[in-house]
């Protein structure tokens, strides 16, 4: 009898260590972010990780941003997908709807700190196919000498673009080679400029059309171009080669509409700047790009992988080392995390980076996303050049959008 | 003769040493060309399993305005290229042909741009090109003479191309002229001097004539090259410009589809057709030589 109780206690305590030992486990991850210069500081991250979760091992593969998807593709298709990795938000849907991610809502702790509007942006037909990691945001900034030199009050939270042209007009008279205003006439600037507009929607709310061509929409893209009419905005030929981030460097332009990983390039800027949230039409609408991190779903350990990809997202040592090393800021509703980030100066306001992401707009995407913005580009740039006009362009646009979603 | 050097043994040894060549050029050659075929019959987005479409591939094409926008523009491209630098590199070799002290180094010159990398030759011309810091359009301007927007605008873009192609490629094609030339017996310029032929007459009687085998050459090569065009289109134009969004040529509506839109099938299927096109233009060419090719055995 004795011998039987105490074989079948060592059974079940072999059964309750069983899994510890199997928990030997390798978990590969590729990300883009990371090199050349935040490898340091994941390696930090993945000493937390592992030290928190003994028997895990995090093996990095990294590529840079122009190579990473056409390797990752390539891992995918040959049926080596590595357990977890980075994916931006544009990209994230081609690879959901082709049932190449794992859903981690089970896996996921309910107390982690995300932005919900984040963690909605990586759902798929009802699951959670990714998990946000970091997010950025395009602000307007602003150069204040040349404000001063116009005599022009500085932006406000509340300015529409009808201010922001009163504003560029005033500063384009201080000189032949002074802009008024730089704010891209693309995609990206589109689709966010429609949220501001509030009717403009590039689809109709079952996917299943364009709605690009309407008149909101028109409104919306007559008043981008309206800057570059007016002759407040260089063109690109004016520009000759010279960046927007150059431009605005140089003290040649008021107002520049751009991301805030410009905020260490215009660090060493010889005149004072500082930014704000972007002007509105109706409403606000603020740039959300966001880079998550996904599971394969053909992973051996989806455990353990999903357990890394939740400890990259949301924990503390994870969202520290990301705002300490001035690498992305992590999706988190933490504003604890992000006092270091704030004290730093310039810009001053920035806290606008945080007003920013209580009106997120996240860009339209289709399964044919690279398609669908060359088309809305092409047009986009035969509005520019005045080869068509705005309702023509959409017109024809649309008509080859709608040929995409079939 | 030894035995080892004749028949079946002989050709063991040939694959032998062939066999790495061949191995790598049947994986990265021969392999992926006949699965292009395949795929140009199949829906494939490099994520989801490939799907057999049977034609559609081909039907689409056939309905595409940017694939005949494409081709227009590549035969554009053709059509300002090849005369230039078919008549320019003849010009180059006959100079170069000279027996002049320091040819040379003219030669080797001349020679320097087909080496050097297509990448380091567009940085170099967008800077030529550039409408405000460039070398091209001020000394124009000067002029009073109206300057295009070179590489920023579709049509002079297409133009900016064309002329840096020609400056790149008048070398190689001037080489292989100089080898035709060089090639003529100089005893019937010597004849034609005797019976008092002019300069004029002796190129056109006997250079000319006895060029057009090397002429029908480089005609095919041009031909081939410039349909495949493509390192140019897709450095030279400038970021977020009219030229950057409108200037395509075939391959690069080919490695678009494939490597941006995830279209493998269908960038398979254009490829197919512009190697069709190639094929049936060579042929052409080929069956039309007898009318103009004189060769000097005959």
């Amino acid at each position: 009898m004795f011998r039987k109780l105490l074989l079948v206690g060592l059974l079940v305590l072999a059964l309750g260590i069983a899994p510890t030992l199997a928990q030997d486990t390798t978990i590969r991850y590729f990300t883009f972010s990371a090199a050349p210069d935040h490898l340091e500081d994941l390696d930090t991250i993945i000493a937390a990780f592992e030290e928190a979760n003994p028997g895990i091992t995090v093996e990095v593969e990294t590529a840079p941003f122009a190579d990473y998807f056409t390797l990752l593709q390539a891992d995918v298709v040959g049926g080596d997908a590595p357990d977890v990795f980075e994916l931006n938000y544009e990209n994230f849907v081609t690879y959901a709807a082709n049932g190449t991610l794992l859903d981690v809502s089970s896996y996921l702790s309910a107390d982690a700190p995300f932005y919900p509007r984040a963690l909605e942006a990586f759902q798929y037909e009802g699951a959670q196919l990714a998990l946000p990691v970091t997010f950025s945001t395009v602000l307007l900034f602003y150069n204040q000498d040349l404000f001063d030199r116009a005599g022009v009050a500085y932006p406000t939270a509340d300015w529409t673009w009808e201010d922001a042209r009163a504003a560029a007009t005033a500063i384009r008279a201080l000189g032949e080679d002074v802009w008024g205003i730089f704010s891209p006439v693309q995609f990206w600037e589109f689709y966010k400029k429609a949220a501001q507009n509030g009717e403009c929607e590039f689809f109709n709310e079952e996917g299943t059309e364009s709605t690009i061509n309407s008149p909101a929409c028109a409104e919306t893209l007559e008043l981008m171009v309206s800057f570059l009419n007016e002759d407040l905005m260089p063109t690109a030929e004016e520009l000759s080669g010279v960046s927007d981030g150059d431009l605005f460097n140089s003290g040649s332009v008021g107002m520049l509409v751009t991301g805030i990983w410009m905020f260490s390039a215009f660090a060493e800027a010889p005149f004072a700047w500082d930014v704000q949230v972007e002007p509105m039409i109706n409403q606000h609408g603020n740039h959300f790009f966001a880079n998550g991190v996904a599971v394969s779903s053909t992973t051996d350990n989806a455990e353990a992988a999903a357990a890394w990809a939740q400890f990259l997202a949301s924990s503390e040592t994870a969202a520290t080392v990301r705002v300490n090393s001035a690498w992305e800021l992590p999706a988190l509703d933490q504003p604890a995390y992000f006092e270091g980030y704030l004290s730093q100066t310039p810009p001053a306001n920035r806290a606008a980076v945080f007003a920013a992401l209580e009106n997120p707009v996240t860009p339209p995407v289709i399964e044919r996303q690279n398609e669908f913005q060359d088309i809305v580009n092409a047009y986009i740039q035969q509005v520019v050049d005045g080869t068509l006009t705005v309702q023509d362009a959409l017109d024809q646009a649309k008509a080859e959008i709608d040929a995409l979603l079939q | 003769m030894a035995a080892w050097q004749t028949g079946w043994t002989k050709w063991k040894w040939v694959l032998f040493f062939l066999a790495p060549s061949l191995l790598g050029l049947s994986v990265f050659i021969v392999l992926p060309i006949l699965s292009s075929f395949t795929l140009a019959f199949q829906d494939w987005n490099l994520l989801s399993p490939p799907e057999f479409i049977g034609l559609q591939n081909f039907e689409e094409l056939a309905a595409d305005p940017a694939f005949w926008s494409a081709l227009r523009t590549t035969l554009l491209f053709i059509i300002l290229y090849i005369p230039s630098v078919f008549i320019l590199a003849l010009g180059l070799a006959v100079l170069l042909n000279q027996k002049l002290r320091g040819v040379l180094v003219v030669r080797t010159t001349t020679f320097l741009p087909v080496v050097a990398s297509w990448v380091v030759v567009s940085l170099m011309w967008k800077w030529i090109f550039n409408p405000q810091y460039g070398l091209i359009n001020p000394p124009l301007n000067a002029l009073g003479i109206e300057t295009p927007g070179w590489l920023f605008t579709p049509d002079s873009a297409l133009v900016a191309i064309v002329i840096t192609s020609v400056w790149k490629d008048l070398g190689y094609i001037a080489v292989m002229y100089l080898g035709g030339l060089q090639a003529i017996n100089d005893t019937l310029y010597e004849a034609a001097r005797i019976d008092g032929a002019t300069p004029r007459q002796q190129f056109f009687r006997i250079t000319v004539p006895l060029l057009t085998p090397t002429m029908f050459f480089v005609l095919i090569i041009l031909l081939i090259n410039s349909f495949q065009v493509f390192d140019q289109v897709w450095l030279m134009p400038m970021r977020d410009s009219a030229a950057d969004r409108q200037v395509e040529v075939l391959v690069t509506e080919v490695v678009k589809n494939a490597f941006s839109y995830n279209r493998m099938g269908y960038a398979s299927a254009m490829s197919w057709v512009l190697f069709v096109l190639i094929f049936a233009i060579t042929f052409v060419q080929l069956r039309l030589q007898k009318r103009w090719v004189h060769y000097e055995s005959e």
